[in-house]
């Protein structure tokens, strides 16, 4: 609808004045024969409230689609971020057939229905494509002595049981799974915190009211680069690929894995797209297609890097394989941590 | 139903402040009591690391409880301020009710049909039922607010609001 | 000075043509989304944020946090007209904004809403300037404990207060309480008193509640006294504002009062609300008027609004400089700033003085920008009370409605305002007081997930609350404000 050359104020009246014409003559439906593309706005349900990871990646999402047209309607985002998401992912299941309803996700497509047995699943809606993956980086204040993973982890199974605080996202979420696999390699418990948002943990952080983090890079790089957080590993098998200077001294890439510190923990957080059950594979396709555009825009590929996400893509039997391995790696890990729901 | 027909009949007292006190203290102790009650069965303890997910609302329950018995005493002997009175007269109920059913009726439209026909029904016969106003005045008014309720959140914000769920009645005119 | 100059560069980029009058778009489209309840700030900016990628950086920030202040702007108008807080922050000015409006004084209760919003946020904007990295420190001392005993002091300026049964008082507040619990505990990820519904997982928002207990229940007492809104004699023209000016110097005690809580809540972050409550409960206090607070003093109106805007500004240090977001709309301005490739920190300003100096200079003239457009308009706002009736309630409802759906995006928060509406109506005929149980609404989790986050610290340990000058102070000022009616009752008797 709207041009990426239009300067700013010149946009505003055209959106105006789009709007107003819009209305005017009611959208024309212009059915290719062809392929299938949305006939009304899309709307793009956010599992997670205003200002977190999938909050801003999904705006992102809307920004992109609008500037280089991608849509011929447009993308409007929805937060439904109830019962750690489990609104949202309701909804979705619920519309039965509707082309014109998706959904990204965080990790809660896992960790919500087991920890709190509402009752989804991926299984309930239809896979579409895998945009990126968000790593983990297990942060410590800069004013501490600790150098690396090991160092830490010494130090932890020294002190004893629930002398060190974790900080982190919610309650028997990725970010507790991650600590309880901490907890097995150091041989004894964290004070697991619960906050509500990865910004509030950073913070805490900074202000060594806890004494470690599991804060995806986008949440701490900023503390990172000021010198005031300092990563010690990545939860992942290989180090992560941006090799351009972040700090004064390192890239996202010199940050050690945590296998090699001993940990052998590989966890990553899918953001990825659903659909609802009961859609045809046209209708799958437009949008696998429609995100395969938005991945080649520079504004994507800026927020990739920020971010340090990895990209791995994927859609169609692919990704569907991926899910359901992840959502194996869910249960058993929330087995192990006793995160599961009573029955 | 405008104000100069408060006849005697409409002076008469539907509910005393008493009586309806009694009510609302009974309905906030089965409220109290169930709260206390759910909370306690999920864990009311103070475990190892501080309370457990029920400590506080069962607390509560209890507070609510307790505190409406009170209520509930003082208002049998009647030694509340409150307790003496009509709670509400025929004529007030009456005014109150042409609001709140339409309103309730307007509500169950939304969920059936969306919110922009009900928004412009519902204004429309609110104008003409109880300001008495020309009957092409009170449509115009009606539509004019749901059209620019449409254009301001679906256009300009992009909030989509409630559709119906029996029926969708925008669909007729192609949006 | 350093910080003079750099702010004089901010303002030769802010003013440009372009982004002036991107901030009249901004404040205009805030004050939009200020008065209608439900689309608050953070939903606001959220929604329009991809309209900004096409802009530069700094022509996209300094629209959003117009659309920002306009939003702190606009909640107040119809608290005071329709007694319907737009916002959480401006639930507070309703208690003695709409008795004022009642009485035909709804221009002046305006004109001081304004008023005191520019002057809050013009001290913090002034703060920013000169002190954001000192200030900043202090916002890192916050931990879970010092949260709580911000929330402790909130609760104990406020208890109290009410005239009417304390039994009636303890049951509302507890009320409040339960009503906040329901949904998922943040601690242990369980549902509590969610029934078995699924609706009920996200909770009670408490916009829906005051939605209801407030807009819909007032709409129900005042078809009581027939088809008529009372104060519909408002004056309506200009030389209302030059009065009310004259009248507020009177109350420059209350401001500096309301001027420290706000800024000190928006750094910490406690956030506007609580900033404005907090407020309100110390001047009633503090003030000689202080009981003719409820019955549509001015001072009533100026304490919170005063509050609110400064904590809302003061909201954006913590922001800009640490990478904190102080308010949820902060927090999707921080997502802004990633998009725009800008990182913000405590490089930010180093490395993009321009940016953060343009943002800075656009606050002193988006806030007066939005002073002058809410002032302009008092009258019209004023007038909007000789609206007869007949079309007024239903506008109201229909828009309560659009309201409480668009906090969550539910249907079913529209029957939960209906239904609060009826309870609104009759708690307040049988006299319980509404204001404990929607401070403890919008507090109550915030506390209780603090409290709860404070004894994982110290391992169930009470002692943590007491446990650093900080937090120990705090808590000693909040005990000194829980028994200051009683000390007040001892005093008089002796």
């Amino acid at each position: 609808m709207v041009h990426g050359h239009f300067s700013g104020n010149s946009r505003m009246i055209a959106i105006l004045a789009a709007a107003a014409l819009g209305w005017a003559m009611g959208s024309t439906p212009s059915v290719n024969a062809a392929a299938w593309e949305p006939t009304k706005p899309v709307e793009f349900v956010i599992p997670a409230g205003t200002g977190g990871g999938a909050d801003q990646m999904a705006r992102l999402i809307q920004g992109i689609v609008a500037k280089h047209g991608l849509m011929k309607q447009s993308l409007i985002p929805v937060n439904r971020s109830g019962g750690a998401g489990a609104e949202g992912f309701l909804s979705v299941k619920a519309a039965k057939g509707d082309a014109h309803k998706i959904v990204i996700t965080l990790s809660n497509l896992f960790t919500t229905p087991l920890a709190t047995g509402v009752p989804f699943s991926y299984r309930d809606m239809t896979p579409v494509a895998m945009l990126a993956l968000d790593q983990f980086v297990l942060w410590v204040n800069a004013d501490t002595p600790y150098k690396t993973a090991k160092d830490y982890i010494e130090a932890v199974s020294k002190a004893g049981p629930n002398k060190f605080k974790m900080g982190g996202t919610g309650s028997r979420q990725e970010d507790q799974i991650l600590t309880v696999s901490l907890e097995k390699a150091t041989g004894t418990k964290f004070t697991y915190l619960p906050f509500k948002g990865g910004g509030d943990v950073a913070v805490q952080l900074v202000g060594k009211h806890v004494d470690s983090t599991v804060n995806n890079p986008i949440e701490a790089v900023a503390q990172w680069r000021a010198g005031t957080l300092r990563p010690l590993c990545v939860f992942d098998d290989t180090r992560m690929p941006y090799k351009q200077r972040v700090t004064a001294t390192m890239s996202w890439h010199d940050i050690p894995t945590c296998a090699e510190a001993g940990v052998p923990t590989d966890y990553v957080m899918l953001r990825g797209i659903f659909m609802p059950p009961g859609v045809t594979q046209d209708q799958v396709n437009f949008y696998v297609e429609l995100f395969r555009k938005v991945r080649e825009t520079p504004e994507w590929k800026r927020f990739m890097e920020d971010g340090a996400f990895n990209q791995t893509f994927m859609s169609g039997k692919e990704y569907a394989a991926w899910v359901e391995k992840a959502e194996r790696q869910h249960r058993e890990l929330m087995k192990e941590a006793g995160f599961l729901a009573k029955p | 139903m405008s104000t100069e027909d408060q006849a005697s009949p409409d002076k008469q007292a539907v509910i005393g402040n008493r009586a309806m006190e009694i009510i609302v203290a009974l309905l906030l102790l089965a409220f109290g009591a169930v709260i206390a009650w759910t909370s306690f069965k999920l864990g009311a303890k103070w475990g190892d690391d501080g309370p457990q997910a029920g400590y506080f609302p069962f607390y509560i329950g209890v507070i609510i409880a307790i505190s409406s018995v009170v209520t509930l005493v003082q208002a049998l002997r009647g030694t509340t301020g409150q307790s003496r009175g009509t709670f509400v007269e025929r004529g007030q109920l009456k005014q109150v009710l042409a609001v709140l059913i339409p309103a309730i009726v307007f509500v169950l439209a939304i969920q059936w049909f969306g919110i922009y026909l009900a928004a412009t029904v519902y204004i429309a016969v609110f104008m003409i039922w109880l300001g008495q106003y020309a009957w092409w005045k009170a449509v115009l008014l009606g539509v004019t607010v749901s059209v620019c309720v449409y254009l301001m959140f679906e256009v300009w914000f992009k909030v989509a609001l409630h559709k119906g769920s029996l029926y969708d009645p925008l669909s007729l005119i192609g949006l | 000075m350093e910080e003079i100059n750099a702010l004089m560069h901010g303002f030769s980029v802010a003013l440009s043509p372009f982004n002036l009058l991107l901030m009249f778009v901004g404040v205009t489209l805030g004050v939009i989304i200020g008065v209608l309840p439900g689309l608050g700030g953070a939903n606001g900016i959220a929604i329009l944020l991809p309209l900004t990628f096409t802009m530069p950086p700094t022509s996209a920030i300094i629209m959003l946090s117009c659309i920002y202040w306009g939003a702190l702007f606009g909640g107040a108008i119809t608290s005071v007209l329709f007694n319907i807080p737009g916002e959480p922050w401006s639930v507070a000015t309703t208690f003695d904004g709409y008795p004022m409006s009642q009485q035909g004084r709804a221009g002046e209760a305006l004109t001081a809403a304004f008023t005191s919003s520019f002057i809050g946020a013009f001290v913090a904007v002034v703060m920013i300037t000169f002190l954001a990295p000192l200030v900043a420190k202090f916002a890192l001392k916050f931990g879970p404990p010092e949260f709580f005993s911000v929330y402790f002091l909130t609760f104990c300026s406020f208890i109290g207060m009410g005239k009417g049964s304390p039994w009636k008082t303890l049951t509302a507040m507890m009320l409040g309480f339960a009503l906040a619990a329901v949904g998922m505990d943040t601690v242990t990820g369980q549902l509590r008193l969610t029934f078995g519904f699924h609706e009920l997982m996200r909770g009670f928002d408490f916009l829906v509640a005051v939605i209801g207990l407030f807009g819909i229940g007032e709409i129900l007492l005042s078809m009581e006294e027939g088809l008529k809104f009372s104060g519909s004699k408002a004056r309506i023209n200009m030389k209302v504002v030059i009065e009310t000016w004259k009248k507020l110097p009177m109350y420059w005690l209350t401001y500096v009062r309301s001027c420290v809580i706000g800024c000190w809540m928006g750094i910490t972050p406690g956030g506007a609300t609580p900033a404005s409550f907090m407020s309100y409960g110390v001047a009633k206090r503090m003030s000689p008027n202080g009981a003719q607070f409820g019955k549509g003093h001015i001072e009533g109106v100026v304490a919170p609004e005063t509050a609110a805007h400064a904590a809302g500004t003061s909201a954006l240090l913590p922001m800009l400089s640490l990478g904190i977001p102080g308010s949820p709309t902060a927090a999707v301005l921080l997502g802004g700033l990633l998009i725009w490739g800008l990182q913000p920190g405590p490089l930010l300003f180093v490395e993009k003085k321009e940016f953060v100096w343009g943002l800075i200079a656009s606050m002193y003239l988006g806030n007066l920008a939005g002073l002058i457009i809410v002032l302009t308009c008092v009258p019209l706002f004023a007038a909007i009370l000789r609206i007869p009736f007949s079309i007024v309630a239903p506008l109201i409802i229909v828009i309560c409605a659009i309201g409480a759906f668009t906090v969550h995006n539910a249907m079913l928060d529209i029957w939960f305002m209906m239904f609060f509406g009826v309870v609104g109506y009759i708690f307040k005929k049988l006299d319980y007081p509404m204001a404990p149980m929607v401070l403890a609404l919008v507090l109550g989790d915030r506390a209780e997930d603090s409290f709860r986050q404070a004894m994982l610290i110290s391992q169930g340990n009470l002692s943590v609350f007491f446990s650093n000058w900080l937090v120990g102070g705090i808590m000693a000022l909040g005990l000194v404000m829980l028994f200051w009616p009683l000390v007040n009752k001892l005093r008089g008797r002796a």
